[in-house]
């Protein structure tokens, strides 16, 4: 325990994104952003997944960022408009296309936060984010499979601009994978605990949890996938991923493309039972005001 | 001598601020015609709070009054800023997400119900984090379904603000509505002073974030649709335009060609002047708006 939660104290601090372009690299055989304009940090790829082409999108850190706060992998003003621009480009040439021939669209999720910058606030950041999560929204309302593989970490911010509007979403499951609203630093000062009292926490209550098979006892998640080498996958463990992707695409448009399995999963019966109870109840005094 | 009619306009006005969450909702619906779905006294609370030794309450801080405005049928959706910073939990968030589900599906039946969101709020609430985030997500994507058959219009009053994840319903919205003592971004001024530094943002410059985050430097640059003065008839009359108005032909978010070219030709160098970029995106909004 002692040692996979050194690994995941390793990954916060130095790996961000190298695990993102890992495994944008794996699947696509390619790691380049799609044009000059495009910003280095997000990187675009037409590739083949199973038997039909998909985009596939992944943000990754760009040091020679012109915004300081998004260096280190943040999502900011760039990253956001440029996944929406790309997402609603997939969007546009797939709208005349039958549900069933609108290609997949895969989040690789790898992201430390939002930016937070001043530059970005000034600029409206919470448009941008707006606008990314806009963009795979409506890809997933109009019958594109949006799939969300978190393969490092999908913090806050960064995980609603990137990833979290998916039909379908998987996960490594591996100490350095971490689904979260808030870094444990951060989370501690604001809510006056430390650290340890907030992983003792942690461990009693999942919804605070920084462990991804905590994270999944929420219901949220579609899939778990182990894996020996997250930072650098062989190619069978690049092969199930695909494999494990191919899935959750057939299950994607095989359902309704709304975010209900999130609360109807039978994890989430369980763990998310006052928020279904809250709702259950909503609906029936609704027909009745 | 003091005369008795020197007395300020602002003095009899009725201050929508100083409401709380409940009033404000009430407030914005045509007399007698609502009613309040999952209340208090239903007493869905937070499971999460207890167990960390804070007192949850029976709304869990999030109103839904269902009822009608101008005539039309609608649902306002108000977050108690007053408990726990307006943040969004397990309960609050689905509670917020059936309502929208709600008016979705009255409204593909043929009876177009406009949500109102009263956002004050830090976001996610943090001690029920995942399930926070989890909500706020599945908040943005009923949004983005109410918003294809009826108008979701976000009022910030102040003053919490409206930040986090929550920023990205405001985001998301058909319309906004501001008064001046409202705020709207993704983060708060603490939160990237503490992540960033006090050189980034001083948060205890009052006049640096009103200058970013308010509301008429966001209306002003086209990122809110009407700035309000605080009061009861001026926030009612303002929703009820929009409510009237039904949903735009676009919607903000969805003019990332637009934002996306403005914001390449940012000059990153160093921070940008929040009042030079109002004065240079206002005078492109009056331009786009002839094309």
């Amino acid at each position: 325990m002692e040692e996979s939660q050194l690994e995941g104290e390793n990954a916060m601090s130095g790996h961000i994104g190298l695990r993102g372009k890992a495994w944008f690299q794996a699947l696509t055989g390619q790691n380049e952003a799609r044009e000059h304009d495009d910003p280095a940090s997000v990187l675009t790829a037409d590739a083949l997944i199973g038997d039909e082409h998909a985009l596939f999108l992944c943000v990754i850190p760009n040091p020679g960022s012109r915004f300081p706060c998004v260096r280190d992998g943040q999502v900011g003003l760039d990253e956001g408009y440029t996944l929406a621009h790309r997402v609603r480009e997939a969007l546009n040439a797939d709208k005349d296309k039958p549900k069933s021939q609108k290609r997949p669209i895969i989040a690789i999720v790898d992201v430390k936060s939002q930016a937070y910058g001043r530059r970005e606030e000034t600029a409206g950041l919470f448009l941008a984010a707006a606008a990314s999560s806009d963009a795979y929204a409506s890809a997933r309302m109009a019958g594109h499979p949006v799939i969300s593989f978190v393969v490092g970490h999908a913090f806050s911010g960064g995980f609603l601009t990137h990833g979290y509007q998916a039909n379908r979403i998987l996960a490594l499951d591996d100490a350095g994978v971490t689904i979260h609203a808030m870094h444990k630093e951060a989370a501690a000062k604001i809510t006056r605990r430390s650290v340890a009292d907030l992983e003792r926490l942690g461990q009693q209550i999942p919804p605070m949890s920084y462990n991804v098979q905590d994270y999944a006892k929420l219901g949220l998640l579609h899939q778990l996938l182990h894996v020996e080498s997250p930072l650098e996958p062989n190619l069978s463990e690049v092969n199930e991923a695909r494999s494990a992707i191919i899935a959750a695409i057939v299950d994607a448009r095989k359902g309704p493309p709304d975010l209900g399995v999130r609360r109807e999963s039978r994890a989430a019966q369980k763990s998310r039972s006052a928020g279904n109870a809250a709702r259950a109840l909503m609906e029936h005094q609704w027909k009745n005001a | 001598m003091i005369e008795t009619n020197a007395i300020p306009a602002f003095v009899n006005r009725g201050s929508f601020i100083e409401l709380n969450g409940r009033e404000r909702a009430q407030a914005l619906f045509d007399k007698g015609s609502w009613r309040e779905l999952v209340g208090p006294f239903d007493r869905m609370v937070s499971p999460w709070l207890p167990m960390q030794g804070v007192a949850p309450e029976f709304d869990d801080g999030c109103i839904v009054i269902k009822g009608k405005i101008s005539g039309k049928p609608a649902v306002a959706i108000s977050l108690e800023g007053a408990f726990q910073g307006g943040s969004i939990g397990e309960v609050s968030g689905a509670k917020m997400v059936a309502a929208l589900d709600l008016a979705t599906i009255d409204s593909r039946d043929g009876k177009p119900t406009a949500a109102i969101l009263l956002l004050e709020t830090g976001g996610v609430r943090l001690q029920e984090a995942n399930l926070g985030l989890a909500a706020i997500a599945e908040v943005i994507a009923s949004i983005l379904e109410l918003r294809q058959h009826a108008p979701v219009i976000t009022v910030i009053a102040g003053t919490v603000g409206c930040f986090g994840g929550m920023a990205l319903a405001a985001g998301v919205s058909s319309y906004v509505v501001m008064t001046r003592e409202a705020r709207l971004g993704l983060n708060g001024p603490e939160v990237i002073e503490q992540e960033s530094g006090k050189d980034e943002f001083d948060a205890s410059d009052r006049a640096l974030i009103w200058s970013i985050h308010g509301g008429e430097q966001r209306a002003g640059m086209g990122l809110a649709d009407d700035l309000v003065e605080d009061s009861v008839d001026g926030i009612a009359s303002a929703v009820q335009q929009f409510v009237r108005a039904g949903k735009p032909a676009q919607h903000r978010s969805e003019q990332v060609e637009l934002y996306r070219r403005r914001i390449a030709t940012l000059d990153a160098s160093s921070q940008i002047d929040p009042l030079a970029l109002r004065e240079q995106w206002k005078s492109l909004n009056s331009k786009g708006r002839t094309q």
